[in-house]
């Protein structure tokens, strides 16, 4: 089995993942563009799962769930900060939220 | 009697912390009853080191006495191991005796803010810290004791100190600290090279063959800056006149009386007869920044214009008399040094007792503003000009056996030091003899001759109060008697001091 | 008393004390507790005299060795130099079997030792040691003490510090006599700086005035610095002599050879570096007439007995290693005498240019010092302390009689507020001559034999260069004397007060003193040599030190030297007046005695001009050397030791070193001002942070693994 064309794809979306984070300014997007790079990952996961017979099939599988479970979790509470960023500010441009800077 | 020689010196450690624990409840308002607490206090410790004095075997003094052995720490094999001998004896008693006389001293004298509940359990704070660091016959015990001194001296001279307390505090605070930090890794250093335990004893029988010259060597480097930075030689000393300037008065007493001997002690108990092989290559450093601190102490008290502040640097030059008898790797050396400990907390003790009466009067120890306090107030005029010439070192008063000893030992030190060299240190300090001759006189003649400034003319000046006779008509006698008869002080010390000196073969 | 003599130095501390604490109840205000103290151990210094003379001559010391003796035993002691423990027995029988000359028993020194205290296995001993010099001594400080305690009574009357003075001399007699009886060099060290402290505490008895504590810090200092060399040659010695610090062993040892050479000169000169500035010697003089700040009475005090004589007894008491150490039984120069020689001269040439009459007598003290100092140095001895012992008497008297004149003018200017006192104050006028003239050495007063022995035993010793510094030292003091005496008592009064005589406390010392004055050379002259037989002692004989005794030649040099000078300085002083007073009354006397002592005058005034004129200058130019050079370099030192401290402080100390210290502080803050910049809050600059850093690290990986 060629694993190159998954490999290609998840480097594609973690790529576009990466520059999503990096670019875009809206919270929301950013949320979304943290889910493709995950999904990125998810990918290469199963597919180098696959690559190691049945049971890394298996493993890669489960680390899979695994993410798509945390990462619903993580966007569960990035979306309510969002949220509630936009009730106090009435914005959600993450340039205008530097509360940490030291 | 039995079980009293038991806990005689855990009580004279712990006293003083149980009433300062006994005094947290009492409400703020009630000062007399903290004076009373504190005076109490205090006393029963000195009273506890009264019977150590009358039970002490003297004819043993180069032995542990009143010794307790309990299991502390037992994961790193640590022992509440406490005992007092010749060399720490006197400074345990001296701790006790300042401790009293503070007191009594405070009692009309609380520096802003006032609030007296809180400078009196600090000084209780410090009173265990001070005599426990004397009696600790444990590294870690000692190290804690140690450390545990920082803290209240940090505040008293953070909260009741002067204009540039906070700058003065902080910078003594991390100087010692840094030491502190040197220091334990030393300890630890011994604890893994030389036989897995704490005990100071133990360590003298084992570390010196058990650990390589080269190891030894790095070690004692560790205790030095630890200790040299408490004492403080010079180039390590700038804490010092700051700390002391900025100090209230009680703070700086017990500041020069006792806590700078805690690093001088460090090197007699710990550094020198554990460790005599790098003692010995250490020793010509130690003399030479010890005779650089008497030249330049001196020269800094001629720069000074404040009189506090020229008193904390004639500390440096008098430690350096004691630093230089401890470098001599001599019994002569190392006598005069416990005597200078002890001369020098007594006199420069009451100097700061004389300076901060004067500030309370004056509101100022410019000595250009200063002038004609014989008129004034004669009887403290007059003891500031004994404790001037006690400080100089006139023979007759107790400071005269901190230096002339010390000299006399660097014209033959240790064998295997260099004597042209020690000699050459010797001509050095006899030079600062004269040095400190000319500016304690000078301090003199602009405080307490001539005639007082007109600004000060008419002001109605108080001679001495009732808790400044108090506090300090002991110490006084005990300058004197000291002077006269030092075999009081050196027969106590001399076998300990014998003893601490052993690994030395003969010891000069 | 001999062996109690220990009780003498503490009546005058107990006196010291009890005149503190209790001395302003008393109706006397202390003075009571001080004369009476001072009685009693005048009293008790008497008897040790008498026990002393009575003392059987038991111990036998084998006449002094030639010099090539000495040269063998050091080279065979030089080995066994130092040993610790040795007996001094063992040095004792070594000296017998050594040296090999005739015996002659002496009294032996009466010692008494206890234990002071003990490091490692040295004992240090304090006690006493009482031989004739040491009697003798006693005798003369009591005495004087005595006698300026009683003229304090009356001379401080009134003075806001009264019993804190009397206190004072208590405690300044008790050095001297501390000194006197110690045992030890360490003891003496002690008597040493106590009277270091009393002269402190005295010259600057009126402290209000910046110039007198300036003079009570400058006497201090002075002497103070001295005491460096002082500290360095006890350390010396005492382990060149074996650990210890005992002055008798000290001397057998140094006279045996046991102590080496180098050691020798090392701790005498460091010694005679004490001695420099104790006794007031060149160069280290300068602070004595600085000192006449303090009362009169201390300076009578200082000058006479106690202080600065404390340095000459020093050297006689260490004579064993002076003698040594400086060769001085060989001849020719030495330290000690040229030291001593130069004092004689400048001091003396200095005494003519002053107008204070205590700063006369203060040079005409430093130029007797220098006698004093010479005479040990060329070998004399028995000489130089007998000068000790009669100066003591003349100089007392000296100070004593000028303070009753300043408290009958209340000034100390001769020039401006004295002359002609001798009709308003006839018994401080004679007592004064009489002092005078014992001290120009005249017979047959006490400084004519003392000077005379000094002459003879420098020109017996091989110093003929010092009998002859001598002699000029001898015409200097008796001129400058005379001019002295002239202004004070002779010519008319120029002052303004109401000068009277002085009551009784005052007069009777005056005339007490007079006496011995007058009477106390007799006890060495020749066929008494009372003197020389109560002094002589061991370390006198074991170094070979040679007496010699009067001679008829030196002494009608120097009288005849002496009248000399006073003719001259008649001549100088008196005469130059006698014509203007008589052509105030007669303008043919005034031209009558021009023309017949015009010649004759203007003869005088010649050499008067020229050598007067050269004299003066020189005598100014040396005392602007000592003014300005010598002071000035003591002050500049102070200046630059000032300056230094300062510059060190600013540049070094608060600079540098502090500089260091601060510098870790702000570095540690500068570094975090650093990491804050990155620290920005944005999300999304810490992603490409971890982005940027995980492409970095994994194109490490690539590269390098």
């Amino acid at each position: 089995m060629l694993v190159n064309q998954f490999l290609v794809l998840g480097a594609v979306l973690f790529s576009i993942g990466v520059y999503g984070v990096l670019a875009r300014r809206n919270g929301v997007l950013v949320l979304m563009s943290i889910e493709l790079i995950l999904n990125a990952v998810n990918i290469n996961l199963v597919a180098l799962g696959a690559l190691q017979g049945a049971s890394g099939a298996v493993t890669g599988q489960v680390f899979a769930l695994f993410v798509i479970t945390i990462a619903a979790a993580e966007v569960g509470v990035g979306l309510a900060i969002v949220l509630l960023i936009y009730r106090n500010r009435a914005s959600v441009d993450l340039d205008e939220v530097d509360l940490m800077k030291g | 009697m039995e079980s009293l020689d038991d806990s005689a010196l855990s009580l004279a450690v712990f006293v003083p912390l149980v009433v300062a624990a006994a005094m947290l409840l009492v409400p703020r308002e009630n000062e007399t009853a903290h004076k009373l607490m504190a005076l109490g206090a205090t006393l029963a410790t000195f009273a506890v080191g009264m019977l150590i004095l009358a039970r002490f075997d003297y004819g043993a003094s180069d032995q542990l006495q009143f010794r307790v052995d309990a299991p502390w720490i037992d994961v790193i094999n640590s022992r509440y191991l406490l005992g007092v001998d010749g060399i720490s004896l006197p400074l345990l008693v001296l701790s006790m005796f300042v401790c009293v006389l503070v007191v009594v001293y405070s009692w009309n004298h609380f520096p802003e803010p006032h609030n007296p509940k809180a400078f009196l359990i600090l000084i209780l704070v410090l009173e265990t810290g001070m005599n426990g660091t004397f009696v600790a016959q444990d590294l870690i015990l000692f190290f804690v004791f140690f450390e545990v001194v920082l803290l209240p001296m940090y505040f008293m001279i953070g909260v009741w100190g002067g204009e540039q307390r906070q700058y003065a505090a902080i910078k003594f605070f991390l100087f010692t600290l840094f030491g502190s930090a040197l220091m334990i890794l030393s300890f630890l250093a011994l604890y893994f090279s030389g036989g897995q335990t704490f005990s100071i004893q133990e360590l003298v029988a084992v570390a010196a063959d058990n650990i390589p010259r080269s190891t030894q060597l790095i070690i004692f480097g560790g205790l030095f800056m630890g200790f040299a930075i408490k004492v403080p030689m010079f180039p390590f000393h700038t804490w010092l006149p700051d700390a002391h300037t900025q100090a209230p008065t009680q703070g700086s007493v017990i500041l020069a009386a006792i806590l700078l001997k805690l690093g001088t002690y460090g090197f007699i108990r710990i550094a020198i007869p554990i460790l005599p092989e790098a003692a010995m290559a250490w020793a010509p450093v130690i003399g030479g920044l010890a005779v650089v601190g008497i030249i330049y102490g001196a020269l800094g008290c001629l720069a000074q214009s404040d009189m506090k502040r020229l008193i904390a640097f004639s500390s440096v030059a008098h430690m350096g008399f004691v630093m230089l008898g401890i470098a001599t790797l001599t019994d002569f050396g190392i006598n005069a040094a416990v005597f200078g400990m002890v001369a020098h907390g007594l006199i420069t003790g009451m100097l700061f007792f004389v300076a901060g009466s004067v500030k309370d009067r004056f509101h100022t120890l410019e000595l250009s503003r200063l002038g004609g306090l014989l008129l004034q107030a004669p009887r403290m005029g007059w003891i500031l000009g004994f404790c001037a010439m006690a400080s100089l070192g006139l023979p007759g008063l107790a400071g005269f056996w901190g230096e002339f000893p010390a000299i006399l030992a660097a014209y033959s030190p240790a064998e295997g030091l260099s004597e042209a060299l020690f000699r050459t240190y010797m001509v050095i300090a006899a030079l600062g003899t004269v040095l400190a001759a000319g500016y304690l006189l000078w301090m003199l003649q602009r405080a307490a001759f001539g005639t007082p400034k007109p600004e000060f003319a008419e002001a109605p000046i108080a001679d001495m109060h009732w808790p400044e006779y108090v506090a300090w008509v002991p110490m006084l006698v005990l300058i004197l008697v000291l002077g006269i008869f030092p075999g009081l002080l050196f027969g106590l010390t001399d076998g300990a001091v014998g003893n601490a000196l052993s690994s030395f073969g003969a010891g000069g | 008393m001999l062996e109690n003599a220990w009780v003498i130095p503490t009546l005058t501390f107990v006196s010291f004390w009890l005149i503190l604490f209790f001395g302003k109840r008393l109706p006397g205000h202390g003075a009571e507790i001080g004369i009476g103290a001072l009685g009693l151990a005048f009293v008790l210094s008497c008897v040790a005299v008498v026990q002393w003379v009575d003392r059987p001559a038991t111990e036998v010391v084998p006449h002094g060795t030639s010099e090539e003796v000495h040269g063998e035993e050091e080279e065979e002691h030089g080995a066994a130099g130092g040993q610790r423990g040795e007996d001094r027995q063992v040095v004792a029988t070594a000296v017998e079997t050594g040296g090999h000359g005739e015996e002659t028993p002496i009294r032996s020194a009466v010692e008494r030792n206890v234990t002071w205290f003990t490091i490692g296995d040295v004992e240090v001993t304090a006690g006493t040691a009482v031989d004739g010099l040491t009697v003798v001594m006693l005798f003369t400080v009591t005495l004087i003490s005595l006698l300026v305690h009683v003229f304090s009574t009356n001379y401080m009357h009134g003075d806001v510090r009264f019993t804190y003075f009397f206190a004072a001399l208590s405690l300044f007699t008790t050095g001297m006599l501390l000194l006197v009886v110690s045992s030890s060099t360490l003891q003496a060290l002690f008597g040493w700086e106590l009277m270091g402290l009393c002269s402190f505490m005295l010259i600057g008895h009126w402290w209000e005035k910046a110039e007198n504590s300036n003079a009570a810090m400058k006497a201090f200092l002075t002497t103070r610095t001295g005491d460096v060399g002082l500290l360095v040659g006890i350390v010396t010695l005492f382990f060149a002599a074996g650990q210890t610090f005992d002055i008798a062993l000290i001397n057998e040892r140094a006279l045996t050879g046991a102590i080496g050479h180098t050691a020798l000169v090392v701790g005498a000169v460091g010694l005679f570096i004490g001695v420099i500035g104790k006794s007031a010697q060149f160069p280290l003089h300068t602070w004595l007439p600085d000192a006449m700040a303090g009362p009169t009475p201390v300076s009578a005090l200082i000058h006479a007995a106690t202080m600065v004589v404390a340095g000459v007894y020093l050297v006689a008491r260490l004579y064993g290693v002076f003698w040594e150490a400086f060769d001085i039984g060989a001849g020719g120069v030495n330290p000690i005498a040229v030291v001593g020689g130069i004092t004689v001269l400048i001091a003396a040439a200095l005494a003519f240019v002053q107008d204070d009459i205590k700063k006369v007598l203060a040079y005409s003290t430093v130029s007797q010092l220098g006698y004093m100092v010479m005479a040990l140095g060329v070998g004399a001895w028995t000489a130089g302390i007998f000068h000790l012992f009669t100066h003591a008497f003349f100089k007392g008297l000296l100070f004593l009689g000028a303070g009753s004149v300043s408290h009958a003018v209340h000034s100390f200017d001769m020039k401006a507020d004295m002359g002609g006192l001798r009709k308003y104050m006839p018994t401080t006028f004679v007592t004064f001559l009489i002092g005078s003239v014992a001290l120009a050495g005249l017979f047959p007063l006490a400084g004519f034999w003392s000077k005379d022995e000094i002459l003879v035993g420098a020109a017996e010793n091989g110093y003929p260069v010092f009998e002859l510094v001598g002699i000029v030292g001898a015409f200097l003091t008796a001129a400058y004397m005379t001019r002295c005496v002239y202004l004070t008592f002779f010519g008319e009064y120029r002052g303004h007060a109401h000068p009277h005589e002085s009551p009784r406390p005052i007069t009777i010392p005056l005339m007490v003193l007079a006496v011995f004055s007058v009477g106390a050379g007799l006890l060495n002259a020749p066929g008494v040599e009372k003197f020389f037989e109560i002094t002589e002692n061991r370390v006198f004989l074991l170094a070979g030190v040679e007496h010699h005794s009067f001679e008829v030649f030196p002494a009608v040099v120097s009288t005849v030297v002496v009248l000399a000078a006073i003719a001259f300085a008649y001549l100088l002083f008196f005469e130059r007046r006698l014509p203007r007073g008589l052509t105030r009354r007669n303008a043919l006397a005034r031209s009558g005695y021009t023309l017949l002592t015009n010649k004759y005058y203007l003869d005088h005034l010649y050499t008067g001009v020229i050598v007067g004129s050269v004299k003066g200058a020189i005598a100014r130019a040396a005392y602007w050397f000592n003014q300005k050079v010598i002071d000035g370099v003591v002050n500049a030192v102070g200046i630059a030791a000032r300056r230094s401290g300062d510059w060190t402080y600013r540049h070094i100390d608060q600079a540098v070193v502090d500089g260091a210290v601060n510098g870790a502080g702000f570095g540690a803050e500068g570094f975090g001002g650093i990491l804050r910049t990155i620290q920005t809050g944005r999300v999304q600059q810490y992603a490409a942070l971890l982005f940027g850093a995980a492409t970095v690290l994994a194109l490490g990986l690539i590269i390098f693994v």
